[in-house]
């Protein structure tokens, strides 16, 4: 496949950035989409060129650092696909295939395609944990839960934090990740102890970084590559309440 | 955390969709009062007469007025905040949103706003008495049916009257459901049925609130 690249190359974070075409030949269909960057790279460093820069890791679709923005989609067009999980074999031979990072306020471009995600850890360290008594490690099955809960609340937790949701949303905003981090516990015995001051810390953390009002536009969903659903929007909106009104 | 008051995302939603559903119900009292139209002048009229005596209802006007404007002042604010939050866009950006007319609720409020202000002017400070002149029945009450009439038998009034009347359907497409979802009201066994609610609403509404002027214009 013979494909035309508009990728966003930006040198640094004060850097005014730009689009810049490029060409790549004979790429297999079976090539990830990450595999089709790593062969760009390579001839952009035999020319002397500065390689462009993306975030990956373990190119499995669980870790979450992956990040393009690709033809107008967070981990491209591909439904419940992340970039790393993305084939050319998805694509037309002669496309042009537009890479963007992510655009949002609370993350700002490092370099090329790779955004600062910290404002994902910052919410996750105002609650995203659970008290433990101390002592020996205690039985697995001591406290019964049931199936539905346990079901939802694994659902919740599938959520990677690779910050699609914030990038897909018209408003760059974070309810469908932080409803997931709510809700993965509040659903579970353990995290009911810290329920209610953990949704309020959390989203007045996710106010204070700056993403946007949730305008219930559900187009996070529709663009998670781990399909959360907005239904953890509405239950972290009933803890919220109940939160505020206790 | 410190115990400030302080207005999160959430809570500013939860105050806009509280007013969105107490707007939507005076919507279906509107509707019902004007569908009186298609019956006779005179009924509508009756009904403009207790609209316009009822002591709770007289009340309740400057609720509602205050209604619309917390709804107004909050969905500017939030679409303010929600502008700052992505200071640069994409270059190539799919439509990804699912529903529909989510997308244009600040332009589709505006032009609900615009019409607000024209049907003020046309109707509520006529009958205030601090525009134009209310017409009168030979029975000396005030003649709102007339009013009405003059206006749905003119051309130009009647279509923008129905082409930002349709508008305001596709803001209550979202409507209904949106507030339901920032409630957190939304249940996997009932959500479908909200989300057809929620339309059935906006073509109900919006259908009803059109056909009165076209009837009229055509038939009457």
């Amino acid at each position: 496949m013979d494909l035309k690249l508009k990728v966003w190359r930006q040198a640094s974070p004060a850097d005014q950035g730009k689009f810049v075409d490029y060409q790549v030949h004979d790429i297999s269909p079976d090539t990830s989409f990450l595999e089709m960057f790593d062969i760009l790279n390579d001839e952009l460093v035999e020319k002397g060129e500065d390689p462009v820069a993306f975030d990956h890791d373990c190119r499995e679709g669980i870790c979450g650092m992956c990040s393009m923005f690709i033809n107008g989609h967070p981990h491209g067009p591909e439904k419940a696909t992340t970039t790393c999980q993305l084939h050319m074999r998805k694509f037309k031979d002669g496309d042009t295939i537009v890479v963007e990072p992510w655009r949002a306020k609370p993350f700002p471009v490092i370099k090329d395609l790779i955004v600062d995600r910290s404002a994902f850890d910052l919410i996750i360290q105002e609650g995203g944990y659970v008290s433990a008594t101390t002592g020996g490690v205690p039985d697995a099955n001591a406290i019964p839960i049931n199936k539905e809960n346990a079901d939802l609340a694994m659902d919740a937790a599938a959520c990677i934090g690779c910050g699609a949701c914030v990038a897909a949303c018209k408003n760059a905003s974070a309810m469908l990740f932080v409803s997931a981090k709510v809700s993965q516990f509040a659903l579970l015995p353990q995290g009911k102890v810290e329920a209610k001051e953990r949704v309020k810390k959390m989203v007045a953390k996710m106010d204070e970084l700056g993403f946007g009002n949730c305008t219930n536009t559900y187009a996070c969903e529709a663009e998670c590559p781990k399909e959360i659903s907005i239904t953890n929007i509405a239950r972290m909106n009933r803890q919220f309440i109940g939160a505020k009104l206790s | 955390m410190s115990n400030k008051s302080y207005y999160s995302s959430i809570t500013k939603k939860i105050i806009m969709s509280l007013m969105g559903l107490f707007l939507l119900t005076f919507l279906v009292v509107h509707l019902t009062v004007n569908s009186f139209l298609l019956v006779s002048k005179d009924l509508f009229n009756e009904g403009a007469h207790f609209m316009g005596t009822n002591a709770f209802i007289q009340v309740f006007q400057w609720v509602l007025f205050a209604g619309f404007a917390i709804h107004i002042f909050y969905g500017i604010v939030l679409q303010i905040q929600n502008w700052m939050s992505r200071p640069k866009g994409y270059k190539k950006r799919a439509a990804m949103e699912q529903s529909p007319f989510s997308k244009y609720m600040i332009y589709t409020g505006l032009v609900i706003f615009i019409f607000l202000i024209m049907h003020l002017n046309n109707f509520f400070f006529v009958k205030m008495g601090w525009v134009g002149h209310m017409p009168m029945t030979p029975s000396g009450e005030e003649d709102m049916g007339a009013l009405v009439m003059a206006l749905f038998h003119n051309g130009y009034y009647v279509f923008i009257y129905v082409v930002l009347i349709l508008l305001m359907g596709f803001h209550l497409d979202h409507a209904l459901q949106s507030a339901f979802q920032t409630l957190g009201l939304n249940h996997p066994t009932y959500w479908g049925f909200i989300k057809g609610l929620s339309r059935a609403y906006a073509i109900v509404v919006a259908l009803g609130f059109a056909i009165i002027p076209l009837f009229i214009y055509f038939f009457k």
